[in-house]
Formats: C-alpha cells, structure tokens, sequence
C-alpha cells in the first residue's frame, strides 16, 4: 500500500509517545553518564572539564583502584561460577526434561518457582537461614553430627561470595533448564533418529550432535548471565549490607556504583564523577562482551 | 519420541543413570521446597519456638504474626503501592507498546527498521548504570518521592522487550485483513484497535507476565526514588522493615511470606503459560 501523508501522521501517533519514553529514560542516560564522566564535580553539580580523569582514577589511584579491581574480580567470580554451576546444571536438567524422564512436568514447574521471587526477599529468606547462631544450615548440620562444617556463612571473608553465588544459583537454576529445554526441543526430530539409525550411542548423541544444534541458547544464556554478573546488586545489598561485607569481600561494581555515586559509605559524600565513569566502564564491558560472545557463537551455529 | 528416558528394558548401565539422574533432581526439588516451607512453617510459630524446634508444626497456628506484619508492619500498604505501579506501569506498556509495534511493522516505510532498532537498544542496556542521569532528570521534573518516577521508568524498562515481542507476532498476521478493513471504512487507530489488536491477544498476555514479574519485584529504582513511607513498595519496604525488627524472627518470616506467597499462589494457576511465555521471551 502506497503510504500518504496522511498515513505518516498515524505512523507518528503510534510510535511516537513509546518512542519518546524509550529515548528519554534509556537512552539519554547513557550519553548523560558518558558525558558526566569527563567533569568533576561538587556535589551533584557539574565542575569542570576533566577529560578521562576520573578514569584514570578509578585504575590507577586508591581507593578507587583497589576497590574496582576488588569488585571486579569479584563479578568474574559472579560471572564464572554461574557459567559453570548454574548453567551446566541447566543444561542437564534441560536435556532429562527433553528426555521426558520421569517426573519431568513436575521438575519443569519445581524448578521455576524461585525465578518469581524478588531478588529481596530471597536473599533476606537465606540470610536467615545462614545466620550462624540461629540459623536452620548451622542447626542442621549440627543435629546431624556435622558440627565441624558449621560456618559464619556470611560473616566470613572467604565464605560470604560463594555464600551468595549459592543463593543466587538456587534462584535462578529454572530458568536456563527451561531455555535449553526449549532448545532442546527445536532440534528436528530427524536429526536425532538419524544419527540413531547411524547407531550413535546416547553419551555421543548428547555432546556431537545435541549440544553443537542448541549453540543459539548457549549464546543467549552466556549473554544474560554476563549482563547478569555485572549488574549483581540487590543479593549482596540484602545479604551483606551496601558495602559488600564483611571487608569489601563481596563488593561488586553494582554495589561500588551506587555507593560512589550516592555517597552513602566511603567518603560519605557522593562522587558523580567516579560513579559515571563506573557506569561506563558497565556499559563498555556488557557491549563488548555480548559482541563477543555473539560473534564468536556465530560462526558455531549449525545451518540445517 | 524417539529416545526417551524409560526405566523398564534398559540396561544396567542405564537403569544405574537413570537412578543417579533421579536422585538429583528429587534433591534439588526439596532444596527448592523445603526452604519455602519452612518459611510458611515458621511464620506461624512464636521466635522461640522457631530456635527450639525448627523442624517441627507450630504448637499453635500464630495467625496474629501476619495481621501484625500486614497492619502495623506496613505491609498492607506496600502491597497495595506495589499493585498501583505494576499495574499502571504494564497498561501503559501495553497499550504504547502495542501501539508503536503496530506502527513499526504494519506500514512499509524506511525509517521503521531504525525505529525498531532504537527500542531494542535498550534490551542490553544495563538501566541501573544510568541511575545517575536518571536521578537528576526526575529531580529537574520534580518527581522525587512520587509513584510517577517509577512507572515511567518501568514503562521504559519494559518498553523493549514488549515492543520485540509483539512486533514479532504482529508480523505474522495477513495484510488482507486490515486492508479489507479499510475498505469498509475503518481508519488506522480502527484497524489497529478492532482488528489487529484481538489477534495479537495471546502474545499481550506473555507480554504481561514477562513483564510484570520484573517490574513487582523490582527494589532498586524504589530505593533511589522513593523516601516516604507511605509510598513504598513491597521489595522496598521489606528492606526497611528487616532493619527494624531484626530480633522479631517469627515477623520477619511472617513477612517474607507476604512477599512471597501471592507469586506462589499465582504461578500454581498459571505456571503453563509461565514457563510458556518465559521460553517464547528467551529464546527470540
């Protein structure tokens, strides 16, 4: 249909107002955080021109530098044991389900229900759980003769990001199962009965065939659970408090943000600067991250 | 299907597997259940008995722990500002939202693919990282401490996702309709409201669910906007509310169970079109 001026108007009146909303709050603000970035500032108003200054900063001078090396390893902690607990677990139950192994209906839903959950409320419910003292993990392990294993769960340095890390893990395991259950299920039903009659057996089927063919949800999955690890930021603001404690031990570039651009622990005033370079930094990494590892999956990708 | 996993005529090896397989997932489905029964458990019990006896019923059914939790706790009315902002929030991305994916993939003209791309930019986009930006622009508003702040910023974290999903389906209804549409006289706002709009129904409510469930559970942007405690929303509220009544475990169990059952409950009734409109969502 030829479009007419008149039919421009309606184009306008449908997109606009959506479009508007999308520009104005997410948008905007990411050129806003590029463009404080480069200023200092007092308070929360704009200083002066710095240039890359406050990035300078943030890699080679303290605090600044050993709290975002800190944070940051702390989200590749995030980042990999995801990958290698979480998601490995979502693939195998993934793939039992597809299977139609007994019970799968049942686990399918199971699985699922602590994706609902506010990350809030979770991390609250577990806090609870791994009080030392009053805690039901310690208690446990305790009645059952384990008192040797009973831990400051979240009071430990070295403890209290695995700690976390597990909680999350528990929340979140449904929800990969169910994206390669998917995956699992789009692979066509004359791939796998033909590498049968080929007599492969069950262990090769999975790794030679049925992995290569879900290589789309791998991808997808290891773009969410990068953007995931670095913006982790409620389940350590409810499990150990805005400064990632005990020490900054659990201090992620999540909680590092907020506190520098809020002031609300370190100097105790807000520091806009550094924090928009923070942001930055979150962007640039999420972008070029998920480029890569869009590209690098793509050449993966099996054409059928 | 071919290949499914049955116990009977297996071999060893496999029936061994089998087992193994079994053993894991009953383990994680109690570690999934257990820890949320007992929550409901002990919110009926008094603190004490939660430390005596935890594994145990309550002696008695402490039905008073929620109406304290609901009524002086707050929570009554962070329930309700949390159904107020979810519920405008995703109208209002439902109905621009439609609107625009409408407007993108119905018509044939240049800019729609650049249109299309600026929505989906902000799907990886981390919105948090743009918290300050964000703040001085609600400051300069004069939104500050107001319900208003968040569902604009719900409707525009949820604008994305939505406008990709419907475009996706919108596409896939035949032109032929609309345009006999038009020749009985329909205008465009017609077009879109009679006819495109109820074929696009089932997509609206995976489009709702998908949603939905970010934008309640949602802390962070009530945390940074809101300060009176009248306009506090559930995540948020919790928050304050396990500050102040740290010793009081039987209210704090009682309340994570206001924050937790109504999902529980509706997921029970809905979880097909849950687990349906999650994969749909993720895998596009």
């Amino acid at each position: 249909m030829k479009k007419t001026k008149h039919q421009s108007l309606w184009i306008t009146f449908f997109v606009l107002p959506g479009l508007l909303i999308v520009l104005v709050f997410i948008v905007a603000p990411l050129f806003m955080s590029m463009y404080n970035s480069m200023f200092s500032w007092k308070s929360i108003a704009r200083d002066q021109f710095v240039g890359m200054e406050n990035f300078h900063k943030i890699f080679n001078q303290y605090p600044y530098k050993d709290r975002f090396f800190n944070a940051m390893g702390n989200n590749i902690q995030w980042f990999l044991s995801t990958m290698l607990i979480q998601n490995s677990l979502g693939i195998l139950f993934g793939y039992l389900l597809y299977k139609k192994i007994a019970g799968s209906a049942v686990y399918q839903r199971v699985f699922f229900i602590p994706v609902l959950f506010s990350i809030v409320a979770v991390g609250f419910l577990w806090s609870l759980y791994m009080n030392p003292n009053m805690g039901i993990i310690n208690r446990f392990l305790k009645d059952v003769g384990l008192q040797s294993w009973t831990r400051a769960w979240l009071g430990d340095e070295a403890l209290a990001t695995p700690s976390i890390i597990a909680v999350n893990i528990w929340r979140w395991v449904g929800f990969p199962t169910l994206v390669f259950y998917a995956g699992f299920n789009a692979v066509p039903e004359e791939v796998v009965e033909a590498s049968y009659l080929d007599g492969i057996g069950e262990g090769r089927l999975f790794t030679h065939i049925m992995i290569p063919l879900i290589m789309p949800s791998i991808m997808v999955i290891t773009v969410l659970t990068l953007i995931g690890s670095l913006n982790v930021f409620e389940q350590i603001y409810t499990m150990a408090g805005l400064e990632g404690g005990p020490y900054y031990s659990t201090d992620t570039l999540g909680t590092l943000f907020y506190r520098t651009a809020f002031g609300a622990v370190d100097s105790g005033l807000p520091e806009v600067g550094i924090g928009s370079a923070i942001a930055v930094v979150i962007y640039v990494l999420t972008f070029f991250f998920s480029a890569l590892s869009i590209i690098s999956f793509k050449g993966k990708e099996v054409e059928l | 299907m071919i290949g499914q996993l049955k116990f009977r005529g297996a071999s060893i090896l496999q029936k061994t597997l089998i087992i193994i397989f079994q053993i894991m997932l009953i383990s994680y489905a109690i570690l999934i259940f257990y820890p949320l029964l007992n929550m409901i458990i002990s919110s009926f019990k008094t603190s004490r008995e939660i430390f005596k006896t935890p594994y145990a019923m309550p002696e008695k059914w402490l039905f008073s722990n929620y109406v304290e939790v609901w009524g002086e706790g707050g929570f009554g009315r962070y329930f309700f500002n949390s159904i107020y902002v979810t519920g405008i929030s995703i109208g209002i991305v439902l109905l621009l939202g439609s609107m625009a994916a409408f407007g993108i993939c119905r018509y044939d003209y240049k800019l729609s693919t650049f249109i299309y791309l600026a929505f989906l930019a902000g799907i990886m986009l981390p919105l948090k990282a743009a918290i300050i930006p964000l703040f001085m622009l609600v400051r300069n508003l004069g939104l500050m401490d107001n319900p208003l702040a968040l569902i604009l910023i719900f409707t525009a974290m949820s604008m994305p996702s939505t406008v990709f999903i419907l475009t996706g389906f919108m596409k896939t209804i035949p032109h032929d309709l609309e345009d006999s549409g038009r020749i009985d006289g329909a205008n465009e706002w017609m077009v879109y409201r009679q006819i495109i709009m109820p074929l696009t129904a089932p997509s609206i409510a995976l489009v709702t669910i998908y949603n939905a469930v970010p934008v309640w559970n949602d802390f962070f942007f009530p945390l940074v906007f809101i300060q009176s405690n009248k306009l506090k929303t559930l995540p948020l509220g919790m928050s304050v509310f396990f500050g102040q009544y740290q010793i009081s475990w039987h209210l704090l169990f009682a309340s994570l169970s206001i924050a937790i059952l109504p999902m529980l409950i509706l997921y029970l009734f809905l979880s097909k079109y849950f687990i349906k409109g999650m994969t749909a969502g993720a895998l596009k």
